[in-house]
């Protein structure tokens, strides 16, 4: 044992030190914190440092520890970008004065005024559309309206929701807060709840299951879930429902990014931001998770596109995080767990 | 050799640097937060909190004690695979378990939906596994294995032979196993019961797949959620006394309670059952282990199978493996290193201040894994900004980062979380070694470096083998640490579960995941090749 010890010790030092000296910041090189996945930005990061020869360097981790690392790094950061999955997280890192303002035109003319920050420090990417899905043997698309109806008793044993952990509920809430004000919003939440099949599910996935087997009736996710299921089986008794068409339009989030405040290489990381909204990456980037584009200009992927096309809320997204901690208490108060 | 007396003020102060970032919000103003917490949801998440710690500890308690019992003192038909196969569940994440039972036995799993179909019913009386009694039983089976192996070690050493001591003083079999043998074990089975407690008060990923909310879904909520640094800083305050009152009140216990070995003697001879004692013995072990490991690992196998063609690319698992293989030995010798030191030093200078010391050095177990990473990151990011700062001002080199972005920055991560997992089977191990034993050591002439060397180390040697299985095999499922602390492209098996599971693309994670699983056969093998012979 000892003499195995010994060859580990060495084999450690060894180790420690080759990865000892940290590397120097290099000038074409774009640094990226992001709470969006490695299989959701690789495609694009790749286009990017074929087209520019830009290299760019990225990290995962969830949103909160992100924003945790900006903070104490501070001045120090190596992070250039920061990329979230919500706007909730991008709103609260601008509040923490992490992020910078951009001025762009590019930005300006390849993304609709509500996906981005007025203030100019985030800038949403694609689009992910909050709606309503049901099953097509227990509901008929006219018992449909809004996400208000499902607050209606009709709905009584038949609801069936994620959790309201996750920011994705609380940015819709918070926009329903923003529409409705707080009283209202709150009497709607409370519906919900009492109209629940089961209690609220961990994830957006296991709520289209639980809606397919019949369990309940109808549940409010992100369309590229539904998606996923579908492509893996075509024949779930599931569609898709475009909900408030006559009045607020859909639910949207976006995933996003900011340029950070204190990261080095910040032309790199506009031009970066500003590829990222282009003709060229825009389909890449939404495509690659079933998401619609920010770009007007740009088409859905045909499967998506399948889906039909929908009046989305043209509400300013910043709502969602000014008042994100309004709709989780809110929330709690319902009883929405 | 003064400097071994610093070394567990050395490991506590790591260990309050990030408890103390964590407390320092306290004071800040968190009224509103509090005041909508004592009105919504604080009263139910106690009581979560309560029955799950209390479910977990008396069911970890209960399987790991019986089944350390049953392969350490009894002989029954596949006795010698199963004593090394129950710790295999140890190499599952307790979140993969948690989603592959939901998977299989909640509405949309197999289970209801083939027994709907049979016998053509709603199954409303099928017993709710996303309730509490759901997440009881997935977290034992999950952490189990923290008992049964401090459990097992100690019957190895001195089951059988105080069970004797127990019959010739006139008890029965099971009088002397509750009236001596369970009590000369204590201290190693209250140290895996910590173990079980610390990593049950701070699991977050587990829960959250329950959607079953506890104190620390509440500090995540506070923080990140309602983004209000204080309420989440005074939430986890009041987690870490918690923690440390129940430390000082088993090392009160125990302080009353002094250990002797006995006389080293042949291992004893294990009692053979037959008959259908045998097979009640085997078959109940064997569904600890179909329900714990088999069934998990095969329903992974299946989602693996599926993904397999899509996410398979043999370098880039090579990679992973490599730096979750790499990183979890490094880590396993550095903790344990610094923890039999720690170990030293309070045996050899033993104060009431040290002893302090070393329990604060284990609270790092139980913090919630973000929490703590943050809370290693800052003073370390600190650290790291002031050297730099010095180095130019005052050699007038730009150093850049020296810490940050390094392994150097895990591994301090790893050592201020992984303390405990390590301190309570060698401390467990130490406390063989009494007086009497370097006594006649030196009378026969043995000091310093030649008593640690011939005497005490092979004493030691199980509770160092058990303590360095335990920190690799859990270093390698670490998560939030990995995740905030990795070097650009030092990505694991674990941060690759979670790129998967972060998307809730489960069955995509299958693939890590068992390679995950596989990887952690590698000490455990190592392990019991160590302990068997």
């Amino acid at each position: 044992m000892l003499k195995s010890n010994v060859s580990h010790f060495y084999f450690a030092v060894f180790f420690l030190f080759s990865s000892l000296t940290a590397p120097l910041a290099h000038a074409e090189e774009v640094v990226v914190y992001s709470a969006r996945i490695e299989q959701l930005i690789k495609p694009m990061f790749d286009a990017f440092t074929k087209e520019t020869g830009i290299k760019v360097k990225y990290t995962t981790d969830n949103e909160g520890a992100l924003l945790a690392r900006l903070e104490a790094e501070g001045k120090n950061t190596p992070a250039d970008l920061l990329i979230t999955s919500d706007v909730g997280n991008l709103w609260a890192a601008a509040r923490a004065s992490l992020l910078k303002p951009v001025q762009s035109n590019v930005l300006e003319a390849n993304i609709p005024a509500h996906l981005r920050d007025p203030e100019q420090e985030w800038f949403g990417l694609s689009i992910r559309a909050r709606t309503l899905i049901y099953n097509t043997k227990k509901v008929k698309p006219s018992e449909l309206s809004t996400y208000e109806d499902l607050a209606d008793p009709k709905w009584n044993k038949r609801l069936c929701l994620r959790t309201s952990k996750k920011v994705y509920n609380q940015s819709l809430v918070a926009m329903m807060i923003a529409e409705h004000g707080e009283a209202e919003t709150e009497k709607i939440v409370k519906g919900w709840v009492a109209n629940l099949a089961t209690d609220p599910l961990s994830d957006d996935t296991r709520a289209l299951e639980f809606v397919a087997a019949g369990k309940c009736d109808v549940t409010v996710v992100n369309t590229y879930y539904y998606g996923r299921l579908m492509k893996k089986d075509p024949n779930l008794p599931l569609a898709i429902f475009w909900p408030n068409q006559n009045d607020g339009g859909v639910h949207v989030n976006i995933s996003g990014a900011g340029v950070t405040r204190h990261g080095r290489n910040t032309q790199a990381a506009i031009k970066l931001l500003e590829f990222l909204s282009s003709d060229k990456a825009q389909n890449l980037f939404a495509d690659v998770n079933m998401e619609y584009p920010v770009n007007p200009k740009i088409a859905a992927d045909s499967f998506v596109a399948a889906w039909g096309s929908f009046k989305q809320n043209p509400m300013n997204l910043v709502k969602a995080g000014e008042l994100q901690t309004t709709a989780v208490k809110l929330m709690d108060r319902a009883g929405y767990q | 050799m003064a400097i071994w007396r610093t070394v567990p003020f050395i490991a506590a102060a790591l260990v309050l640097a990030p408890v103390g970032v964590i407390v320092s919000a306290f004071f800040a103003p968190a009224s509103d937060v509090w005041q909508h917490l004592l009105e919504t949801t604080l009263p139910q998440l106690l009581i979560n909190t309560f029955w799950l710690a209390l479910g977990v500890v008396s069911g970890t308690a209960l399987l790991g004690i019986s089944l350390a019992w049953l392969t350490a003192v009894y002989d029954f038909t596949g006795r010698r695979f199963f004593s090394w196969a129950l710790l295999l569940p140890m190499a599952m994440p307790a979140y993969v378990t948690a989603f592959v039972a939901l998977g299989l036995f909640d509405f949309t799993g197999p289970v209801q939906t083939m027994l709907r179909a049979w016998l053509d019913s709603d199954l409303s009386w099928f017993p709710d596994i996303r309730g509490r009694a759901g997440v009881i039983v997935v977290m034992t089976l999950a952490f189990y294995p923290y008992v049964y192996l401090l459990a097992r070690n100690a019957f190895l050493s001195q089951g059988k032979r105080s069970l004797e001591v127990a019959q010739s003083l006139g008890f029965n079999r099971k009088q002397g196993f509750f009236k001596v043998v369970l009590p000369m074990a204590r201290p190693w089975i209250a140290g895996g019961v910590m173990l079980v407690l610390m990593e049950t008060l701070a699991d977050f990923g587990t829960v959250a797949v329950f959607n079953y909310n506890t104190f620390t879904t509440a500090i995540y909520k506070a923080w990140f959620s309602m983004f209000s640094l204080p309420a989440a800083s005074q939430l986890a305050s009041l987690l870490i006394l918690i923690i440390f009152v129940v430390i000082v009140l088993e090392q009160q216990f125990r302080l009353r309670m002094r250990y002797a070995e006995s006389k080293k003697t042949e291992r004893a001879q294990r009692i053979r059952l037959t008959g259908w004692h045998n097979w009640l013995v085997a078959g109940f072990v064997l569904s600890v282990l179909f329900l714990a490991f088999l069934l998990p690992v095969l329903q992974l196998c299946q989602w693996a199978m599926r993904s397999f063609t899509q996410d398979y690319d043999v370098a880039r698992y090579l990679e992973f493996l490599w730096h979750s293989l790499s990183l979890s030995g490094l880590a396993a010798l550095l903790i344990c290193l610094v923890v039999i030191a720690m170990v030293y030093a309070a045996r050899r200078y033993p104060s009431p201040v040290t002893r302090y010391a070393v329990r604060i050095a284990t609270i790092g177990y139980a913090l919630p894994g973000t929490v703590l990473a943050i809370g290693v990151y800052v003073p370390l990011v600190w650290l790291d900004g002031r050297l730099s700062e010095w180095m130019m001002h005052w050699l007038q080199i730009e150093t850049g980062q020296l810490i940050q972005g390094t392994l150097m920055i895990m591994l301090i991560a790893y050592l201020i979380r992984f303390m405990a997992v390590s301190h309570y089977p060698i401390d467990g191990a130490m406390q063989r070694i009494t007086p009497n034993i370097d006594e006649a050591a030196m009378s026969f002439g043995l000091h310093g470096w030649a008593m640690i060397r011939k005497v005490h180390i092979p004493i030691l040697k199980p509770g160092i083998f058990t303590a360095a299985t335990l920190v690799f095999v859990d270093v390698m499922k670490e998560m939030p640490i990995t995740l905030m602390t990795r070097p650009f492209g030092w990505d694991t098996l674990a941060v690759r579960i979670y790129e998967m599971t972060s998307e809730g693309q489960w069955e995509q994670a299958a693939l890590p995941a068992v390679t995950l699983v596989l990887a952690g056969l590698i000490p455990i093998f190592l392990f019991m090749r160590q302990t068997e012979k």
